[in-house]
Formats: structure tokens, C-alpha cells, sequence
């Protein structure tokens, strides 16, 4: 394989990423104490720096190393937001690792590293290269959530999440192979043309499409292949968890949406029926189990599954409209998703009860008393999770449900919004328990939020992108717009 | 966009106020709060005259370019049938921050501000001129709705700020279903104007209609979806109740006005017996709930129920008294209403209890409270020279022309109305009263005062000169009943060089007749039947 030297300048990016990984990784067992703070700055400066690159590359596709990654305006959009999630998880953590007790300069590396496997994810354009980019992101992962090594619940998230997660691997390599099989190439283009050519009826192409199906399936956490995300979600360190939840949600997204709409764009119609049936699964699920959850993690967690379930709407509708807006309003719900999914985890995250975490709902009487700030902002988020006006949650539905009545789904957009009512129940009760009760606790332990810088900016960043995006979506929206011309 | 721009600064300016109480020393924070919305019923108050009510037009149009991508619009606009909403929007807001001047204690800046983004969504919904921008005002008070009931409500607060928050959003989610779908079916656009004036298939509006009935008739409530109400008025502290009562259950039947009747004619015409029907379910069902009632609020509560089925049977009337009725009731209901759960709340501030057997007899030790509340109670009855007369009498005639059996069950409700309002003010003002609750009362202050003597003037004032209500409305109604009944094609082609309007003119002189053989008429009232007549 050859290719020039301008190949490596537009992946300087994921170079830089992966430096910047490896240099922490190194300068941490040198440094001491408080110095090593700079970890912190160092990968903060690193990733403002590929924002900036990111953004210069918003311009049309450019196929490198012979057609294995793609340069593009959609790339760019999810690399910019996934830079957005990692730099907030890194302000986040830098709290909440102080707070725990928990000092590991790799977690910083691992983080950069994850990342370096999501942008590989979101710009290849090879299911190789695509599955490489997730196995980098997922080990990654799979250490972050055992980090707090004390703890049988973190260690339990950690094994779970590598064996589920290895099996999902499996089955998408094996899929892979199938379709590699079947149409003799791994590259997307390539194989939307074998797919053009062949026809709809060679089964093999419909056994890898179910499998590749399955593999991401695990990946974006959807109704059935969900059953690791709840535990994984509440045993991992709350930051990872936020990360996990926004970041690796949205590179899954990302490379599934490339996979199926480019790659397999052929079979919309089989697969579109094989999404449809998860998406109503997912949003049946989601919803309904996060109403008896008594955990915030796990609550966050179903929702999350539950909003998976949504942008799935905005898949489905997509590949029966002929306009890209459908795939937009994908790429815009999972964009307002990351604010107040984020937000709602940085108040967890610094929710303190003592020594430990206060993630229960409990945790949360009274708050509005005690830190009348953070209880409005957690109010905002849930708002806004619930998808009620004027917040971001609202316009990403809105987008959603009106791909959906476009693609003549009338009756999946009025089931979608009558499951967002339900889910008002479980957001709405946090609301009520930090408002309408009274504080039980008034010890020293009692649960209190943790202010810090960090965590301020943070939480200002949040609530800034649900309250602006709610109210004046329109540069997001025209971003999104743009990012999915390329696709088809 | 020329002009004062007249409505956002109605709709913003106590949107600033809900932060700039977060600004303020404690002292002032009532001030304040005071302050903004006064001023916000003084920027309102010009438009009453500046609104020129020849045209039915809407007016003090504004619009800019919101999310251009779905083309949604940052539209707002009045016409006859807003005005008079927006007017007694801003006129009780006032009164109700006078009545929780001592009432809340605990919250003062957040209680005050969920007020004021209150009065912003509630003008905001009753100026949008978008269907997206309505909805957004339209969800945008649930929030501070429920926080209103849950932390400043009474005991069972959780449960009745949970149950009004849930069935008023999963009615509205349906709604929002039925706004894209004519987003896409109007052709592509939410300009509610433009998607008044184009036709439907008759299934597509039927599927409509009922996504619409689902959101409105919750806010009504009609029967059978009226049970979050009795429990949200309840528990609300007085202010919500006055909210809820006055303005939240008009954004229902406002929606059926703006919405259901323009966009959906042919359906509307299909449901008529069905609302008909719930409505006057809903008329006596709720007359004889309130006749059961011991707990002041509750009675008021239910009187609610009843008396908008007075509105929405006014409106599916589609006639020019039915619906100039309901309106006409709408504001009535509004004032009268409110007026009543202010009474309420300030007995309860003195003896802390609603229950009618604990304030029994108090026109002794409160004479001037007595007096008013009178006065409300013999409004809300509907005795002639108060403001609910006119509204509950229109209503009645113009059911009377649909159906006589109609009207004759309909007005079962006001003889109920009588009956549970003469009997609580017969023991709540004219009982024997408990000797020792006695002495503790004092009579209203001149803040209490004043939170009351507004609503009493405007319910003579109405009772009396209905017509410059009915004038500036007018226009406006007869828009829409000539979305929902048009003319037929061939009868419209001949008639159109004599007598353009010459079935509602038949209308009109049928009115006539009736007010004269029922022997109840006064000039007043044929004149405003008979207004018709003028070219």
C-alpha cells in the first residue's frame, strides 16, 4: 500500500491524538504530585489544537490511504463533537478523580486513546479499518470502567463490559467476512456497488447485514443487545460513564450510520424493517424500565437506551425519504443528546454523600434547598431529556418526529411521543424530589455537590448548549445539513 | 415588521422580571415582581384601543425568521378573539402577586418568577401565529405550572402536580403529531394563517381533530378528562388556582377556536354531536359534583367543569351567538372565576381551612368580604347585569337554533349553578357562625381590597356594555364561521351581488324572535343579535 505524505497531514488529528496519548502515558510515572496536572492541560491544548485542524477540514471528501479513511464534512461533524465530549470529560474527571481518590495519569491516556479510536471509527470508510477504530475505542474503555479497582461494582462493569463487548466484536468481524464474502471487498463504495449488481436476493448479503446489525447493535446499546448497559453504566466511574454514554454512543452512531447508508444503502429495505423493530423495542424498553429505577445512573442509563430508540426513529424514517434531512436530524438529536445527557452526569458525578457517590434518587432530596444552582441545572437537563420546549430535547425531536411523519410514519412518531411522555414520569419525579421534598439529612454526610472550576465549566458548557440550541438551533442544524450531503 | 413591536415586549417583559427578581434585595423582590406586571397590563392596555375592530384581520403582526430549515417562524399577531384573552391575561396577573403578597412565605424570588414566565407563556400562546412557536409557549409553562402546584401547593401537592403535569403532556404530544402532519400536508409550513385557509381530506381531519381534541379537551378539561383538575386547583396555592382557572383552561378552548374550527371544518361539523354531548355532560356533570362539595375550592373547582361546557358547546355552535358566546364566557369565566379562588385563598389565610363548615357566617365579622364574594358567586350564577349572563345567555341561544333539547338540558346547568352557589353563599355569608372563630377575623385590608374591586368593576362593567367586547371580537368570529360553514357554491354565486351573508342574517332574525317570545330581551341584547344586520 502507498500513499503521499498529504495523506498523514489530514490525519494529523489522530496523530496528534494519539501522541499526546502516548506522551501521558509516559510522563506520568516521572511526575509528581500536583505537576502532574499538566497531563490534564497537556491533553486539554492537544485537543483545542485538533479542533482547530477538524475544523479546516469541513470541506469536501477526500479518500486517503487508498480509499481506507475518508476526509469529510460528516467525519468532521462527529470528530468535532467527540472532541467537545472528551474535553469535558477531562474537566470532569480532573474533579471527580480528586474526589474519588483516584489517581491514574493512564486514565487521561486512555481517554485520548478511546477517542484516537473514534475518529478512526467515524472517518474510515473500510468495515476493517471501521472495526479497528471500535476495538481501539472499546479496550480503551474496558479499563476505564474497572478503574476504581477497590470497588466489586467497577470491577464487575469492567468484566462485563469486555466479555459482552469481545462477543459483539466477534459477531461484527464475522459479519465482516461474510460480506467480504459476498461481495468481495471491505471498502464501502465497493461494496454499494457489488450490492447494486447483485441484487437484493443473495442471502449471505441479508445473514452479514443481521450480524453487522447485531455487532453495532451491542455497540449503540438498543433493545435486545442492551442487557450490559445498565450495570456497566452505574459500576463504572460516573465520569467513564458520562464518556461512555455521550462519546462512544455517538462514534457508534457515527460509523453505523456511514456502514449502512453508504456501504449498504442497497438493502434500506431489508434492514430498515430490522431497525424498525429494534427502535420500537428500544423505545418500549428504555422508557418503561427506567421508570422503576431507583439509581440515577441506571435511570440515565435506560434513558439513554431510550434515546438510542429515538435517533433509531430518525434512522428508519431516513431510509425511506429521499432527502438527506432524515440522517440530519440523526446527527442533531445525538449532537442536543450530548449536552444534557453530559450535564446530567457531571451533577451525579459531583453529587457527594460522604466518601462515595450519591446516586441515588434520594441523594437528590431536598437539593434544591441545599444548592438551589445545581438543582436548576439538573432541572434543565431532565427538561430537556423529556424533550420538553424550550430546550434542546425538544428541537431534536422535533426534527426526528417530522422525518418520521415525512417518511409517512405518522404512527411511529405519535408511539415515539407518547413514549416521551412516559419518560416525563421518570425525569419529572427527580425534579419532584429535589424541589417538592424536604432535605431528611442535615449531618456533615448528608449528600452535597462538590463545586469546582472545572466542574463549573462544565456544567456551563451543558447547559449553554441546551438552552442555546433549544432556543437557536440553526447553526447546528445547517452543520448537520451539510454533514450528510456526502452521504447518500 | 413595522411599528412598536407590541407583543414581544408583552411577552418578554416578564420574562425579564423572572430574573431580575433573582437580582433584587429580598425586600423588594413582591415589588418588583408587582411592578413588572402592572407594567406589562399598561403596555396591554393600549392595544384594547388601538385594535381596529372593523377588521378581522389579524393585527400587530409581527414576524421574523426563527428556523429557517423547517421554515418555522417567530410569528405573532391579534385578532378579536386574542385580544380580549390577553387583556384579562394581564389584568389578573397582577392581582394574583397581590394575593400571594403574605400568602407565600417560603421562595418569595422563585414563587414570583415561575409567575412571571407564567404570564409570558400564556401571552406568548394566545400572540403565536406559528403552530410550532404555540406549541413551544404552550409546553413552556408546564414546568413552572407544576412547580407552582408542587412546592407551593397544599398537603397532597406531589400527587396532584404529577397527575396535572402528565395528562396535560401527553395530551399535547399528540398534538404535536397532528402539527407535523399538516406541516406536511398545508405544504410545508406552520404559518397557522396560511394552514387556516387550506382544505383537508375529510379522514386526514378526522385523524386530526382527534390529535388536536386530545391536547385542548385535557386543558378545557371536557368530560371525561376533567379528573386532574379538581385535584391541581385544589392543591395549587391560590395564585396557580387563579392561573389554572382563568387562563389555562381558556388555552384549551382557544386552541379548538384557532385550531380545530378553521383548519378542520368538515370534522368539526362531523364531532359536533360528540362535543356537543360531552359538553353538556360536562355542564351538569360538574353543576351537581359542586353541589356535593365541602370544600370551597373543590365547588369552584367543579363549577369550572361546568361552566366551560357552556364554552365549548358555544363554540361547536357554529353560529355567530354561540361562539361570540363562548368567547364572551371564556373572559368571564376568566374574571369571575378568578375572582373566586381569591376569596378563597384569603378565608383560608385567616381560618387555614376551605371547608365550608369552618367558615360559616362570615358577613358579620367580614363585611366587605361577604359583599364581594357575593358578587362573584351571583356572577358566576349568571344573574343578569353581571358579565356571565351575557356570555351563558348567547351560548344558550345560539344552542337553542341547533337544538332546543340542547339548550333545555344545557340550562339545567344554570339552574344548578344557582342552586350549589345560593347554598354555599347562604352558610359561607349568611350562616350562624361558630362563636369562636369570630373574633380572629379581620376584614380585607386595602391590598385585598384591591385585589378584588378590580374584578368586581369588570364584571358590571361587562354585564352592562358588553358590546365593546363584542364589537372588537366580531369580525374575528365571523372569520372563522365562515371557514366552518361556507356557503354553498351555487347559493354563494347568486347571493353574491345583494345579500352576502344572508343565511347568518336568517340566523339573526330567528334570534330575534326567540329573545322577543321568550319575553327575556332587552334592547341591549337585541341590538347585539341584530348587529348582524348592519352591511
Amino acid at each position: 500500500m502507498t500513499f503521499s505524505m498529504g495523506d498523514l497531514f489530514l490525519i494529523l488529528p489522530e496523530l496528534l491524538i494519539i501522541t499526546a496519548a502516548c506522551v501521558v502515558l509516559v510522563l506520568d510515572p516521572v511526575l509528581r504530585g500536583p505537576r502532574k496536572d499538566g497531563l490534564v492541560w497537556l491533553s486539554l491544548g492537544t485537543l483545542a489544537m485538533c479542533m482547530g485542524l477538524t475544523a479546516s477540514q469541513v470541506s469536501g471528501p477526500t479518500a486517503i490511504f487508498s480509499g481506507l479513511v475518508i476526509i469529510d464534512a460528516y467525519g468532521a461533524f462527529w470528530k468535532l463533537l467527540l472532541y467537545f465530549v472528551t474535553g469535558l470529560t477531562i474537566l470532569l474527571s480532573y474533579s471527580y478523580l480528586k474526589e474519588e481518590r483516584l489517581y491514574f495519569g493512564e486514565y487521561y491516556g486512555f481517554i485520548l486513546l478511546a477517542l484516537a479510536g473514534m475518529m478512526v471509527m467515524v472517518s474510515a470508510a473500510d468495515l476493517l479499518t471501521i472495526y479497528l477504530g471500535t476495538e481501539l475505542m472499546s479496550l480503551s474503555l474496558y479499563v476505564m470502567a474497572g478503574l476504581k479497582r477497590a470497588e466489586p461494582r467497577s470491577l464487575e462493569a469492567s468484566a462485563k463490559y469486555f466479555v459482552l463487548g469481545a462477543f459483539s466484536s466477534g459477531i461484527l468481524l464475522y459479519g465482516i467476512s461474510l460480506l467480504y464474502g459476498a461481495t468481495g471487498s471491505t471498502r464501502l463504495p465497493e461494496i454499494a456497488t457489488a450490492i447494486a449488481s447483485q441484487g437484493l436476493s443473495d442471502s449471505l448479503l441479508l445473514f452479514s447485514t443481521i450480524l453487522l446489525t447485531v455487532g453495532f447493535g451491542f455497540k449503540l446499546a438498543v433493545v435486545p443487545f442492551h442487557m450490559w448497559t445498565p450495570d456497566v453504566y452505574q459500576g463504572a466511574p460516573t465520569s467513564v460513564t458520562a464518556f461512555m454514554a455521550v462519546a462512544s454512543k455517538a462514534a457508534s452512531f457515527g460509523a453505523f450510520l456511514r456502514v449502512f447508508i453508504e456501504g449498504l444503502g442497497g438493502l434500506k429495505a431489508n434492514w430498515s424493517a430490522i431497525f424498525l423493530l429494534l427502535c420500537i423495542a428500544t423505545l418500549v424498553i428504555g422508557n418503561i424500565v427506567a421508570l422503576v429505577q431507583t439509581n440515577v445512573k441506571r435511570m440515565l442509563a435506560y434513558s439513554s437506551i431510550a434515546h438510542a430508540g429515538y435517533a433509531l426513529i430518525g434512522v428508519v424514517a431516513a431510509s425511506r425519504i429521499e432527502s438527506s434531512s432524515g440522517i440530519a436530524s440523526v446527527l442533531l438529536y445525538l449532537a442536543l443528546y450530548t449536552f444534557m445527557t453530559f450535564g446530567a452526569f457531571a451533577i451525579v458525578a459531583m453529587l457527594r454523600k460522604g466518601d462515595i457517590e450519591g446516586e441515588e434518587i434520594e441523594d437528590f432530596t431536598g437539593l434544591s434547598k441545599r444548592h438551589p444552582l445545581a438543582a436548576l441545572l439538573m432541572m434543565i437537563f431532565m427538561v430537556s431529556l423529556a424533550g420538553i420546549p424550550p430546550t434542546a430535547g425538544f428541537v431534536g425531536k422535533l426534527y426526528i418526529f417530522k422525518s418520521a411523519v415525512e417518511a409517512g410514519m405518522t404512527w411511529l412518531a405519535a408511539l415515539g411521543l407518547i413514549f416521551a411522555a412516559i419518560s416525563a414520569y421518570f425525569y419529572l419525579r427527580l425534579v419532584m424530589v429535589m424541589y417538592m421534598r424536604e432535605p431528611i439529612d442535615h449531618s456533615d454526610t448528608a449528600p452535597h455537590v462538590v463545586m469546582s472550576p472545572t466542574l463549573s465549566i462544565v456544567l456551563a458548557c451543558a447547559v449553554a448548549g441546551v438552552v442555546i440550541f433549544g432556543v437557536y438551533p440553526n447553526p447546528l442544524v445547517s452543520f448537520a445539513m451539510q454533514a450528510v450531503l456526502i452521504l447518500k | 415588521m413595522t411599528g412598536f413591536p407590541w407583543l414581544t415586549v408583552l411577552i418578554f417583559l416578564p420574562l425579564i422580571g423572572a430574573v431580575v427578581v433573582f437580582a433584587v434585595k429580598d425586600a423588594s423582590v413582591r415589588l418588583v415582581a408587582l411592578g413588572m406586571t402592572v407594567a406589562d397590563l399598561l403596555i396591554s392596555l393600549p392595544l384594547w384601543w388601538l385594535f381596529d375592530a372593523s377588521s378581522g384581520q389579524m393585527q400587530f403582526v409581527e414576524s421574523a425568521r426563527w428556523i429557517p430549515t423547517l421554515s418555522i417562524n417567530y410569528k405573532l399577531g391579534l385578532d378579536g378573539i386574542s385580544l380580549p384573552l390577553i387583556i384579562m391575561t394581564t389584568v389578573l396577573m397582577p392581582l394574583c402577586i397581590l394575593i400571594s403578597w403574605h400568602a407565600i412565605e417560603t421562595r418569595v424570588r422563585s414563587f414570583m418568577a415561575m409567575l412571571l414566565i407564567m404570564e409570558s407563556a400564556m401571552i406568548g400562546v394566545f400572540c403565536a401565529l406559528d403552530f410550532v412557536l404555540f406549541y413551544v409557549f404552550w409546553e413552556a409553562m408546564l414546568i413552572p405550572m407544576y412547580l407552582l402546584i408542587g412546592v407551593w401547593g397544599g398537603p397532597n401537592r406531589l400527587y396532584a402536580a404529577i397527575k396535572f403535569f402528565l395528562y396535560t403532556f401527553a395530551g399535547s404530544v399528540l398534538l404535536l403529531v397532528g402539527i407535523l402532519v399538516l406541516y406536511f400536508q398545508g405544504g410545508h409550513t406552520f404559518d397557522i394563517l396560511q394552514l387556516s385557509q387550506r382544505s383537508y381530506g375529510v379522514a386526514l381531519q378526522i385523524w386530526l381533530f382527534c390529535a388536536f381534541f386530545a391536547a385542548f379537551a385535557v386543558k378545557v378539561p371536557m368530560f371525561p378528562f376533567h379528573t386532574w383538575l379538581p385535584d391541581a386547583h385544589v392543591e395549587a396555592p391560590t395564585a396557580g388556582s387563579v392561573i389554572l382557572a382563568s387562563v389555562l383552561l381558556k388555552m384549551g378552548t382557544y386552541g379548538f377556536l384557532r385550531f380545530s374550527l378553521p383548519m378542520l371544518p368538515d370534522a368539526s361539523r362531523l364531532f359536533t354531536p360528540l362535543m356537543v354531548v360531552l359538553s353538556i355532560v360536562a355542564i351538569i356533570y360538574g353543576a351537581y359534583m359542586a353541589l356535593a362539595q365541602a370544600d370551597l375550592k373543590k365547588l369552584i373547582a367543579y363549577s369550572s367543569v361546568s361552566h366551560m361546557g357552556f364554552v365549548t358547546l358555544g363554540l361547536f355552535m357554529f353560529n355567530i351567538q354561540g361562539i361570540e358566546g363562548a368567547v364572551m364566557q371564556m373572559v368571564n369565566h376568566g374574571i369571575t372565576t378568578g375572582g373566586l379562588f381569591l376569596c378563597v385563598g384569603m378565608i383560608y389565610e385567616r381560618t387555614h381551612s376551605r371547608q365550608i363548615a369552618d367558615n360559616i357566617g362570615l358577613t358579620k365579622p367580614m363585611p366587605r368580604y361577604a359583599t364581594l364574594l357575593v358578587i362573584f358567586a351571583l356572577s358566576s350564577l349568571g344573574l343578569p347585569g353581571t358579565n356571565s349572563f351575557v356570555g351563558e345567555f348567547m351560548v344558550l341561544v345560539g344552542t337553542f337554533l341547533w337544538s332546543k333539547i340542547a339548550a333545555a338540558l344545557a340550562s339545567l346547568g344554570i339552574i344548578l349553578a344557582a342552586a350549589y352557589l345560593l347554598w354555599m353563599i347562604q352558610r359561607v355569608a349568611f350562616g350562624v357562625p361558630a362563636a369562636h372563630v369570630l373574633p380572629k377575623l379581620r376584614d380585607l385590608n386595602l391590598r385585598e381590597m384591591g385585589t378584588l374591586v378590580p374584578l368586581a368593576v369588570l364584571i358590571f362593567l361587562i354585564g352592562l356594555f358588553p358590546n365593546p367586547v363584542l364589537t372588537r371580537m366580531h369580525a374575528s368570529v365571523e372569520k372563522v364561521i365562515a371557514r366552518v360553514i361556507p356557503l354553498p357554491q351555487e347559493e354563494t354565486s347568486a347571493l353574491n351581488q345583494q345579500a352576502p351573508s344572508s343565511t347568518r342574517q336568517g340566523l339573526t332574525a330567528n334570534v330575534d324572535l326567540t329573545i322577543y317570545r321568550g319575553g327575556t330581551a332587552s334592547p341591549r341584547l337585541a341590538d347585539l343579535a341584530t348587529k348582524d344586520h348592519r352591511p
